[in-house]
């Protein structure tokens, strides 16, 4: 079983590798996360040594960057024709989501461990308590983990990669707010409060919120996997549908 | 042996391929022959295990698709249409994957890659990103990977569609050398491919199997069959000094060029060569006619659209 996991998860990482797309990527990721938390965040001015100011944005760093890399997972693979190489080899459907989703969310991760700088310079300038910030890097690399389930999904259902983004960053702001106020007034009014609180625990950024605070709670860790394991089973079934169009 | 049996597929209400049932054995190259949108290359994605049947189904020398789709998936090589490939990887990089999906690791892997690398003359370009080749070397690529675990059937869809005429000769010489013993089947809606290079071919036209014969058994299906076609100088005199005689049923005068067609009666070539000589008309061509395919697959497909 799986056997062929580690063969398509390999071989996603070398087209990354052999594409502009993994440098451009980590380069912006890395200028960006910069940009937010010194100066959107105050990350000087607050004096206070803890590493919030850089994982407040990473919600809004991943709306976006999170789906230029899961835009081309499917939508790519389809375009070029290569899906019926690739489902016409001995490699479950399973095994191909699975590989194709666990190479990206290892190079987010790669990508977020190259922020190391900054959990160097919080630790210079004062005694941050470092079990919250890898519990704030666990809680991120999960949320980024989400993001990618919702955007390898909707790769699946297109053959065009802008048309992927763009329904990814939609499908991936609603997920994100669904906490706020601003969607759950939507419903307010006209839906019992049971289901207003199951919508405001469906958000991305209550759960990342109160992971990143240090409380690493396995209800909100087991949320992140049961979001990205119900967005890739939907993945698979999108795949079936869509692969032959 | 590859036994299809009433494999079907629609889309929606369009019946893309209608109850096809066929065995191959080894040592065989069978054509699927079609125009366009026939139905071929959808009941090469269903064989290959990529398409799900809607009805029907077919079994890869003894596994079913549908319920043991990996092993059959495993006895099969596949060249899917226009030779879709990861252009971002070098051919070995390539390779490799391909290698590795199909089981092989460490010096059998190596040596699986070198062998195809070989056979396909790709050493020069090994290290070279697949999106860099050119349109020849993509395909033998295309086919080095369905090669690579020496499968014992192979699946080539139109192999040689798009590629230059020495690109497609070297192609066609590929595929007979890689015939024996194995299950070929190609698909082409090029005539001459099949005749040059089948053993059998099935004639296919809205997802219905219309003919399946030997290229010889398709071709004295021709009118043209054993007709006799010459050039000479007086067309009309000798077609009807021609069409009188006793073996010829009917002459056709075409592009300046005069075909007499058997009556079945005595051999038609030896009797116009006689009268060409008594009559001593000027010809510059003669030929004895094996059959002509186009025509065949005009008419076979053709009385489709009729019905």
């Amino acid at each position: 079983m799986m056997n062929n996991l580690g063969v398509v998860l390999r071989r996603e990482l070398a087209s990354y590798f052999a594409t502009p797309v993994a440098y451009v990527f980590i380069v912006i990721y890395l200028v960006m996360a910069a940009v937010f938390t010194f100066y959107l965040g105050g990350f000087y001015e607050r004096e206070i040594a803890d590493l919030e100011p850089f994982f407040r944005f990473h919600p809004w760093l991943y709306l976006f960057l999170v789906p230029a890399i899961g835009m081309r997972l499917w939508a790519e693979e389809r375009k070029y024709g290569t899906v019926e190489l690739l489902l016409t080899l001995p490699i479950t459907a399973t095994e191909a989501v699975l590989g194709k989703f666990l190479a990206a969310w290892l190079f987010i991760g790669l990508a977020l461990l190259l922020t190391f700088p900054i959990w160097i310079t919080v630790n210079v300038l004062g005694h941050p308590d470092n079990g919250v910030i890898v519990a704030a890097y666990v809680g991120s690399w999960l949320m980024a983990g989400g993001f990618l389930a919702i955007s390898a999904c909707l790769s699946a259902a297109t053959r065009n990669q802008v048309v992927a983004f763009i329904l990814s960053v939609v499908a991936c702001f609603v997920f994100l707010l669904s906490g706020l106020p601003m969607v759950l007034d939507l419903f307010r009014g006209w839906l019992p409060q049971a289901v207003i609180d199951g919508i405001g625990n469906l958000s991305f950024l209550v759960h990342f919120t109160s992971i990143s605070r240090g409380v690493l709670d396995l209800r909100d860790v087991l949320y992140f996997v049961l979001v990205i394991g119900f967005w890739l089973a939907a993945n698979r079934i999108v795949l079936e549908r869509k692969k032959a169009e | 042996m590859i036994k299809a049996k009433s494999l079907s597929r629609h889309y929606g209400p369009l019946v893309a391929v209608d109850r096809l049932s066929f065995e191959v054995e080894p040592g065989t190259i069978l054509g699927f022959l079609g125009p366009n949108g026939a139905g071929k290359s959808t009941t090469m994605k269903m064989l290959t295990g990529f398409l799900e049947p809607s009805s029907g189904t077919a079994e890869i020398f003894g596994h079913d698709i549908r319920s043991d789709s990996l092993a059959a998936r495993r006895l099969l090589g596949y060249l899917p249409e226009g030779a879709p490939l990861y252009g971002e990887l070098s051919v070995e990089r390539f390779l490799r994957f391909v290698g590795e999906a199909r089981g092989f690791r460490g010096d059998e892997l190596i040596r699986r890659v070198g062998s195809a690398v070989e056979r396909l003359s790709l050493g020069e370009v090994l290290g070279q990103s697949i999106e860099t080749l050119s349109k020849g070397f993509k395909r033998r690529v295309g086919i080095a990977q369905a090669i690579l675990h020496d499968p014992p059937a192979l699946i080539l869809d139109e192999p040689t569609d798009g590629l230059d005429p020495n690109q497609k000769h070297e192609v066609r010489q590929l595929i007979r050398d890689m015939a024996s013993e194995r299950i070929m089947i190609i698909s082409t809606h090029i005539l001459e491919e099949v005749d040059a290079l089948c053993t059998r071919a099935m004639i296919i036209a809205r997802g219905r199997l219309l003919a399946d014969d030997t290229p010889t058994g398709l071709l004295a299906r021709s009118r043209y069959h054993n007709a006799v076609t010459l050039v000479l100088d007086d067309l009309q005199a000798a077609a009807s000094s021609l069409g009188a005689l006793q073996e010829s049923r009917e002459v056709e005068i075409r592009r300046g060029q005069l075909t007499v067609f058997p009556s079945g009666e005595g051999d038609l070539f030896e009797a116009v060569t006689r009268e060409v000589r008594a009559a001593g008309w000027k010809v510059s061509q003669i030929q004895l006619e094996s059959g002509r395919l186009d025509e065949v697959f005009r008419t076979v497909t053709g009385s489709e659209e009729a019905a």
